[in-house]
């Protein structure tokens, strides 16, 4: 019998050849082109840590960007206010994530699919009145402004790199540390963990009864795909130069989940093309007008009714058609 | 090897299950039989844990399994197969069954191994074995009805229990597609040695490889004994084989 | 506390209540038939303002315009619903329920920017109808007429809502298609005619709730928003689908707002999270709700 193999574009390096290719992006692009993509390298994290959840283990959060905004206060206040050197800061902002994520999370997996959303969204806005009221600590509907850079004097002393602005120098810093996480991510997926958490997704009920205590599975899913998101909310604090309230909000929850759909939550790299997509659409649109929202609610629809897989989704099916068409043609 | 006794549960004043009381032997063929709504499926739900009964016991060999969570359950021998066909549908065939391998083998923790290096072998013989070897590759979901249960057997077998539990194992099959599945499940159960217990609509079926019969009727055990016994039993006779008699 | 301070502080939870009542019964009634939370219908409520606004002004400076506006409005926006209903949401049926709320949520999005693009971004009022224009004095507070209007109207329609639900024809077929729309449909029944009505009438009580606030709150973009997280809130306190849970859970929610304040200034808005967080773990199906099947 002859094992089913991967089709050949599962098993080239994606990651690897997209950080390489994000390399070149200060060298050759504008000062523009390396903000965007350091805001789209850290929403690619961001949303693909909620995709371990949504594609992956099929739970819905409405309340991802609580973990977010928790990576970002923590990092930023342990930087700002206490001094820690980033190479501190930035790992105690995803386990502070992923502890609020097991916390939060033990009550929400006790819920069945739409409570569970319910709960998720009820946490991130206590959160969210915790970050917005706390002035003490993080600096309530202020915010925390001025978040240092970490120190990337080493980034200088590496060949051909000298010469770069700080910008360019945290954007690199910023891509190494999300191609890692994203390699570590698909990793999950890939083992024998993730594959539990796609028996989870498929058929809750099969999988207990193959063995799978699903309510640990889940907890341990979104305390993972906490942290991560915390990573992803570090690097966001410190590249918008502070950490405020409203990244805790539920619209940003809600911006994070349709990047995950846009993108297609059906393969890994779908997310992160929803998040290039949705970034670059939202600078094109709002140097023209201020009805960013409208348009976004047209996409929305637009691909709620005619493109339910997302953009990758989308590509696939097309591709699966084109492949068949021509077989039967040939 | 399986002894419920007393088993009770009730939905908000309906007595679902009276008092059932079962005992199995080990590789014995037990049916389950009764008309619809005489409890079969919630007698099978409360052994495997996914209900809690109000009253009474299961035993495993002497050990007290009620109310285990299912996921427990299944690590202690006993499988099951679902009336409604219960797959992982976005999977492939093979996926499916080396899910439940690994879930079996104690794989679920690690994170750090890719999942589809693991029980290929064990995986594709066990395919082989329930006859699914050339559709291995195919989305489960994608199967037809017949295929699927036998799918689902395959998952069930994949965590080596001891104990089968089958709920309607041909329901929707057509006469020779029953035979066949009849068949492919004596050859399983006999050379694995498994004890089974299934509920079933079909006469036929019932009387011809059960060695033990139990006769349910609105929660309550009928009838039990062999396929003779049942047969002849009167109040059996007058409240559900009628006109089979 | 003086007793007329805390006697105003409940009346105010009262209202605020009532309110909330009057747009969340909307909303859990959507849930209890068709399974689904429509966070359009916080844009629904600004349209009604929007549209009660618009039509005062039509009818020239003439406060006692104010009733007809009302009903033009509550009009209007069940005609929305129905248009919305019919042509856009029911293709999405049957899909799973993110891409419903996903679709709840474009609506948000893209009336909240036609509002914008209408109306501007000012603040807008209206006037009090003259009838209600005074007020009363109970218990050394004062009481406006409007807000006592409100407070009773609340009830009223709680009782009349329940009624419908319970006792008419309609109502129980309503019911009978949450609990198994394939098997009523089955039966014969017009289930998407009785969607397209729950979504209709749903609509209604938003324009409705939406023009009946105007006189006391200003009109402003964003208030859609800020009303559906507080009516959400209220239906998963009272319980989603239970018109009388939602009833009680206003009830609650406006006496926790107003007393909140006082207890932990500055806290109310964690408190009431809080609540709803509370709620969700200890019991689910909220106050006066059933278990989902």
């Amino acid at each position: 019998m002859r094992y089913p193999r991967a089709r050949i574009w599962r098993r080239l390096p994606w990651t690897l050849i997209v950080f390489l290719m994000a390399l070149w992006v200060p060298a050759l692009g504008s000062r523009y082109d390396t903000f965007l993509g350091t805001q789209i390298a850290i929403d690619a994290l961001f949303v693909v840590s909620l995709n371990l959840l949504l594609g992956t283990t099929g739970l819905v959060s409405f309340g991802h960007a609580a973990y977010f905004g928790i990576g970002a206060y923590a990092c930023g206040v342990l930087m700002k206010t206490y001094g820690a050197p980033f190479i501190l800061a930035f790992p105690a902002a995803g386990l502070a994530a992923a502890f609020f994520a097991l916390i939060f999370g033990y009550f929400c997996v006790r819920l069945s699919q739409l409570y569970f959303a319910m709960l998720t969204l009820a946490f991130a806005q206590i959160v969210w009145a915790v970050c917005f009221k706390w002035n003490a600590v993080t600096g309530g509907d202020e915010g925390l402004p001025n978040i240092p850079y970490p120190n990337m004097d080493w980034l200088s002393s590496l060949p051909g790199l000298g010469d770069l602005s700080t910008a360019d120098e945290f954007y690199l810093l910023t891509i190494a540390l999300v191609a890692l996480s994203l390699a570590a991510l698909q990793h999950i997926n890939r083992s024998p963990f993730g594959r539990m958490l796609t028996t989870i997704r498929d058929n809750p009920e099969r999988a207990a009864f193959i063995g799978v205590n699903v309510r640990a599975y889940e907890l341990a899913a979104f305390a993972v795909a906490g942290g991560f998101a915390g990573f992803a909310g570090a690097l966001y604090g410190i590249f918008n130069r502070g950490a405020f309230a409203d990244y805790v909000f539920w619209s940003k929850s809600a911006e994070v989940l349709i990047m995950a759909i846009l993108g297609g939550i059906n393969y890994f790299w779908g997310p992160p093309v929803g998040a290039f997509a949705l970034v670059w659409l939202n600078q094109e649109i709002t140097s023209y007008t201020q009805y960013w929202p409208f348009v976004l609610g047209v996409v929305l629809l637009v691909l709620l009714f005619a493109f339910p897989g997302g953009i990758v989704g989308g590509l696939v099916a097309g591709y699966e058609r084109l492949r068949r068409w021509r077989w039967r043609h040939a | 090897m399986l002894d419920i006794r007393g088993l009770t549960k009730t939905f908000a004043g309906f007595v679902a299950v009276d008092s059932v009381s079962l005992r199995v032997e080990t590789q014995q063929i037990t049916a389950v039989i009764g008309p619809n709504g005489a409890g079969k499926s919630t007698f099978f739900n409360l052994i495997t844990g996914h209900l809690r009964p109000d009253r009474g016991q299961v035993l495993l060999d002497g050990r007290d399994i009620t109310g285990t969570p299912p996921h427990r359950i299944c690590r202690m021998g006993i499988g099951r197969s679902f009336q409604r066909t219960n797959i992982f549908p976005r999977l492939s065939v093979f996926e499916n069954v080396q899910a439940a391998l690994l879930a079996h083998r104690g794989r679920g923790r690690d994170f750090w191994s890719r999942s589809d290096e693991f029980f290929r072998d064990e995986a594709a013989d066990l395919l082989q074995s329930i006859g699914l070897g050339p559709q291995a590759a195919a989305t489960a979901g994608t199967l037809s009805y017949g295929n699927q249960k036998q799918l689902e057997l395959g998952i069930a077998l994949a965590s080596e229990p001891s104990v089968l539990l089958l709920d309607e194992p041909t329901a929707g099959m057509s006469a020779s597609e029953t035979r066949d599945a009849i068949r492919l499940l004596e050859r399983i159960a006999a050379k694995r040695g498994l004890t089974l217990v299934f509920t079933e609509h079909d006469m036929e079926v019932v009387f011809g490889i059960a060695e033990k019969i139990a006769v349910l009727h609105q929660g309550r055990v009928l009838a039990e004994g062999t396929p003779a016994e049942v047969r002849r039993d009167p109040e059996v006779r007058r409240v559900y084989l009628g006109e089979h008699a | 506390m003086a007793a007329s301070f805390l006697f105003s502080q409940f009346v105010g939870g009262l209202t605020t209540a009532m309110f909330l009542f009057l747009i969340a019964s909307g909303l859990s009634l959507v849930f209890g038939v068709m399974r689904i939370v429509n966070f359009a219908h916080g844009t629904f409520y600004m349209l009604g303002a929007y549209l009660a606004w618009e039509a005062m002004r039509w009818f020239s400076p003439s406060a006692e315009a104010f009733w007809p506006a009302v009903l033009i409005a509550a009009l209007g926006i069940a005609a929305l619903g129905a248009v919305v209903e019919r042509l856009l949401f029911r293709h999405l049926y049957g899909k799973e329920e993110l891409y419903q709320l996903l679709f709840t949520y474009a609506l948000v999005l893209i009336l909240g920017d036609a509002a914008k693009f209408i109306w501007g971004t000012g603040q807008l009022s209206v006037a009090r109808p003259p009838v209600l224009a005074a007020s009363i004095h109970v218990l050394g507070a004062d009481v406006p007429l409007y807000n006592l209007f409100i407070m009773l109207l609340g009830p009223a329609i709680a009782l009349g809502g329940w009624l419908m639900l319970s006792r008419s024809g309609p109502g129980r077929m309503a019911r009978a298609a949450a609990y198994d729309g394939e098997m009523l449909d089955a039966l014969g029944a017009d289930v998407g005619g009785i969607f397209t009505g729950m979504f209709v009438i749903s609509s209604f009580l938003a324009g409705l709730s939406g023009a009946l606030v105007t006189p006391i709150v200003s009109i402003v973009p964003g208030m859609d928003v800020e009303i559906i997280v507080q009516a959400f809130i209220v239906v998963v306190i009272g319980g989603l689908g239970s018109f009388w849970g939602t009833f009680w859970g206003s009830v609650i929610y406006g006496q926790v707002l107003s007393f909140g304040i006082l207890i932990f200034p500055g806290f109310s808005l964690f408190s009431v999270f809080a609540l709803m967080a509370a709620v969700l773990i200890v019991r689910p199906w909220g106050l006066f709700g059933r278990p989902l099947r």
